[in-house]
């Protein structure tokens, strides 16, 4: 296939305007990242709800701007890291670190980095936010891929070998398409996450500066400021419908035509199904829209890149030489205690010890909160769930909604419980905290929908024969059955409350500002008063506690999971 | 080996070893100086139990992993990486499940650099070949087990091989389906329409070998050496009925049924020795059931082994796994291809479901070193309890990791219906106390 051929007009002409509609949209969306930063302020986000579709359209190329970043990430990150045994020795522990970070603790460093990196540019800003992004989603999907990819049938690895596959050509047509499945899972699930932190980052205080990019969470921002209750509201319709849009357009074909890609022998029972890939799939102009993706993807798979002999993996691989691994492991520990000793440098500068004991409290309250909200969420979603689980036809309706729910930014809510506290006079400490929980609440919620809908029927039958009933019948049966699947969400809950705590442990309304005590404050008042020390500080105590919480309690219990509970 | 021959030689093994590393760090030889040669228009066979190395060496001639010591030639050229001119059927397929049928076929030579449109002529020519007509768009997992495989030959074909290599391309597929592709493989290679000049195929199945191959070489285990090569001169299509077949299927059971040589560590009753054995799973329940059949006529404690093994539908390694774990239990005694009760095996299936436990407990203790060994460790022990990793050590000594897992497997499953001790899993101790 040539060139030729896919730019001749084979698209029928009446569907010629939107393509180019579409470009002349992401033309439009990226001309204004040039503009001088100045500009931001003679032309200030205005709370007019006509402003909001072009608010969205940013928005929008905010993130996608972002996943495109993090599959180029992924895919040079995971492919390294699975293919070198040396470079993985750093790069998946590295990986495990920052995923433990929390992402809002980080924007303080990125925005001033990325602002000195393009002084008095908008597009510095933009890139910020790019950034902040880019963190929240980059590192699942890389393990997913570096996982994928490690676990490649040992067959089809013999099979590509064996047909002289070029390491390039085992790439694309074997190690990728294999990864797909779960990558394209990371990636939508990254994407629903991300809306979150998009809406966080449009609008940052740090220090000095403040950096109001237009957006929909620069919108929010600006109606919390003016106490403009019904702005909020046009938000967050704003918000749905975009979401719903992502969902229909992107998120479900996606899946959808991954699902080729899954490995399996025999064909599953239910394909997931998307009217848009139909249409896609169906349609003659749009097809062709495709075309060149294919054409392409053909291209880079079947380019001879021609590997130096050096790099060849000699098929007569006698044991790693120790002494190099011992030199490497050495570079790795210099390194790291040199990072780890300009880090405390830097703090013990300003800080005492009595900052950390300080810190730390604030942890334990924090954590204290993530741990009575995950039980009362769990307590709430897991009878909702197994209900709804146990029934096919309401699951098929709910599941998708949850998942939604998932993907809507809580954050965009968050004015709306804010309000209620102010008027009532609420505790802060205690009323903020549900805030934390608002939109990672939901993963618990469809994790146990999708538990209790792989429960066999069978050993539900069995249940039933036995008179097992009540307490007994969830303690013996069900809860076992779930388990796994419960504790995948409840691991992915209580990450993102962690991070929400960032935005949800400090509030105002107009004048009124709330603050609960707790480590997501610490960080946040910090990074407001631009004082770096105590963002590092906080974030350092953040990502240990994170860290041990994992540790400590989930991996074992999802472990358990695994090894005894796993049906099937 | 033949030399009266004098076509082209494709293929040349000189004193090929290869080992991997144990558990405990040391090597473990599993091909021990190992020669073969095929000359173009032959189909050679290795035939050998599982562990035997013959898929090893079919790794080495495929160019995916490379020899301890020796020399391997393809084509007067030292195999280093997969030589050109060699292509393989795998056992599990190998499809790619997300490329169609006729992309499948394509891969080995878009990899190659074939222009477009000889790759889709010659595709569909190999397609057509091996009777894949009109599943070209079709994805592997829309076919049934048999019509991969054919997928598996005609991608294997389209790269005109001068060498086929087989890694037991028949044994994950049904009787049936297996017998008719073997025969329209067979049909096409006598009619010379394969576009290949030999085969190399292993198996573990005696009656395939000797139903497709010229000459079979069969291995003995650990390490692997070739026992003993073959010729089997009868013209195709050859019959399983015809007395000649049949009497070479047997005389390959008895020469693979030969009493090991002291080879294998010694196995008499004394403590403390032959710990190093390593013991295939069969479960208890398998062995009652073999015991109770031999006793029952029409065998009355006396079977021969290809009958047995048609009777009971098993592969003939199975067999041999199952025949080998009641001798090594004294219940049975393997010998020239017939498997023969002891007194204690005749016994055994008269018994009531106590007694035979504590039989069963009594032999292994006795004639199984190492349960023999855990027993006594555990009744030394104060606590009466030991980790499974103090005797996992042990075994690692003498055997792979795989081999460990699987002996310690038996083991516990043994040790479990005997009700000589208990295993914890989670905490993966053996303690005496069974729980109240």
């Amino acid at each position: 296939m040539t060139l030729d051929d896919i730019l001749t007009p084979r698209l029928g002409q009446a569907l010629r305007p939107n393509v180019w509609d579409l470009v002349a949209l992401i033309l439009y969306g990226g001309e204004q990242t040039t503009l001088p930063l100045s500009a931001l302020d003679s032309t200030p986000v205005s709370l007019d709800p006509a402003n909001l579709p072009l608010y969205a359209l940013r928005t929008t190329m905010r993130m996608l701007l972002a996943i495109v970043c993090s599959i180029v990430f992924t895919f040079v990150y995971a492919a390294l890291a699975a293919k070198s045994r040396r470079a993985e020795m750093v790069l998946i522990p590295l990986l495990d670190i920052l995923q433990s970070v929390p992402i809002l603790g980080f924007l303080t460093f990125t925005v001033v980095f990325f602002l000195n990196l393009f002084p008095g540019q908008v597009f510095g800003a933009e890139l910020a936010c790019v950034f902040a992004i880019f963190t929240s989603q980059a590192w699942n999907m890389t393990f997913s891929l570096y996982q994928s990819i490690r676990n490649v049938p040992k067959d089809l690895e013999e099979a590509s070998q064996s047909f002289h596959l070029s390491g390039w050509q085992r790439f694309w047509r074997l190690d990728v398409p294999f990864a797909m499945p779960g990558l394209i899972w990371n990636t939508m699930m990254s994407m629903s996450g991300g809306w979150f932190f998009v809406v966080a980052s449009e609008a940052i205080t740090v220090g000095n500066t403040t950096v109001t990019l237009p957006g929909i969470g620069s919108y929010v921002a600006l109606g919390i400021e003016k106490q403009n209750l019904p702005a909020i509201g046009y938000a967050i319709l704003t918000m749905l419908l975009v979401i719903i849009a992502y969902d229909q357009l992107m998120f479900r074909p996606v899946v959808a035509w991954a699902d080729k890609f899954r490995f399996e022998q025999t064909a599953s029972a239910t394909a997931p199904t998307s009217w848009m890939l139909d249409l896609f799939r169906r349609t003659r102009a749009l097809r062709a829209l495709t075309l060149p993706f294919a054409a392409l993807n053909k291209a880079i798979s079947n380019l001879h890149l021609a590997i130096p002999g050096s790099l060849k993996v000699p098929v007569r691989s006698g044991p790693p030489s120790r002494v190099v691994d011992a030199l490497w492991l050495a570079v790795i520990a210099v390194a790291t205690c040199y990072a780890g000793w300009r880090a405390y440098q830097f703090m013990s500068a300003t800080l005492s010890l009595s900052d950390v004991v300080a810190a730390i409290g604030d942890g334990f309250i924090t954590l204290a909160r993530v741990v009575v909200l995950i039980a009362l969420a769990s307590m709430i979603w897991v009878p909702i769930g197994v209900w709804i689980g146990l029934r096919p036809k309401l699951a098929e309706r709910v599941q998708p909604l949850a998942q939604f729910l998932a993907a809507f930014p809580a954050n965009l809510a968050f004015p709306v419980f804010v309000v209620i506290i102010v008027r009532y006079g609420l505790n802060a400490n205690i009323w903020l905290s549900p805030l934390m929980i608002l939109g990672t609440q939901w993963y618990i919620l469809f994790n146990v929908i999708a538990g209790a809908s792989a429960f066999p029927s069978d050993l539900r039958e069995a249940a039933g024969s036995f008179h097992l009933r009540g307490w007994r019948w969830w303690i013996k049966a069900i809860l076992p059955g779930i388990f796994p699947y419960y504790i995948t969400g409840a691991i992915t809950a209580s990450g993102g409350s962690w991070n929400a705590s960032i935005v949800a442990e400090v509030a105002s309304w107009g004048d009124t500002h709330l603050t609960a005590k707790g480590l997501g404050a610490y960080i946040a008042n910090a990074t407001e008063a631009g004082d770096f020390p105590r963002v590092v500080l906080g974030i350092a105590v953040m990502c240990i506690l994170v860290t041990l919480f994992n540790r400590l309690l989930w991996r074992p219990l999802y472990a358990f999971g695994e090894r005894r509970l796993r049906l099937g | 080996m033949l030399d009266t021959s004098k076509e082209a030689t494709l293929l040349d093994i000189r004193s090929v070893c290869r080992s991997f590393p144990k558990g405990s760090g040391e090597e473990l030889l599993v091909l021990e100086k190992v020669d073969l040669t095929i000359r173009s228009g032959e189909i050679v066979g290795l035939l050998g139990r599982s562990g035997s190395g013959k898929s090893t060496l079919l790794r080495i001639i495929a160019g995916l992993i490379a020899p301890s010591s020796g020399d391997a030639k393809c084509r007067g050229e030292t195999i280093a990486g997969p030589p050109n001119g060699v292509s393989m059927v795998f056992q599990s397929f190998a499809l790619f499940p997300w490329l169609t049928v006729l992309q499948n076929v394509e891969l080995g030579l878009e990899a190659l650099g074939v222009e477009s449109a000889e790759r889709r002529k010659r595709a569909l020519a190999a397609i057509d070949l091996i009777g894949l007509d009109g599943f070209e768009s079709a994805y592997p997992k829309e076919l049934s087990g048999g019509m991969r495989q054919r997928v598996g030959f005609a991608r294997a074909l389209v790269v005109h091989p001068d060498l086929l290599l087989m890694d037991e391309p028949f044994s994950a597929l049904d009787v049936l389906t297996a017998e008719t592709l073997r025969t329209d493989l067979i049909d096409l290679w006598i009619e010379g329409r394969l576009p290949i000049k030999s085969v190399l195929m292993v198996t573990h199945n005696i009656e395939e070998a000797v139903l497709m191959c010229d000459r079979i070489l069969v291995f003995s285990s650990n390490p692997g050496r070739v026992a003993a090569e073959i010729k089997v001169d009868l013209p195709h299509p050859r019959n399983r009925l015809d007395p000649t077949f049949r009497q070479l299927v047997d005389s390959i059971y008895a020469r693979m049924t030969q009493r090991p040589e002291p080879k294998t560590p010694a196995i008499e009753g004394i403590h403390g020795t032959g710990v190093g054995m390593i013991l295939n799973h069969v479960s208890s329940n398998v062995l009652s059931g073999l015991i109770e059949t031999l006793a029952a006529p029409p065998y009355n404690g006396h079977a021969d082994l290809p009958v047995l093994a048609g009777h009971l539908q098993l592969e003939a390694d199975e067999i041999f796994h199952l025949g080998e774990s009641l001798q090594l239990l004294r219940f049975a005694q393997l010998s020239e291809g017939d498997l023969m009760l002891t007194d204690a095996g005749k016994r055994f299936a008269t018994m009531e479901t106590d007694a035979r436990k504590r039989l069963f407990a009594e032999h292994m203790t006795n004639y199984v070193p190492v349960i023999g060994l855990i027993k006594r460790v555990l009744d030394e022990r104060p606590s009466h309890t030991a980790p499974e990793a103090r005797f996992r050590n042990e075994l690692e000594d003498y055997m792979s990791e795989g081999a460990a897992d699987e002996t310690l497997k038996t083991i516990i499953s043994w040790g479990r219906y005997a009700e000589l001790f208990a295993y914890d899993e989670q905490s993966e101790t053996f303690s005496l106390e069974n729980p109240h």
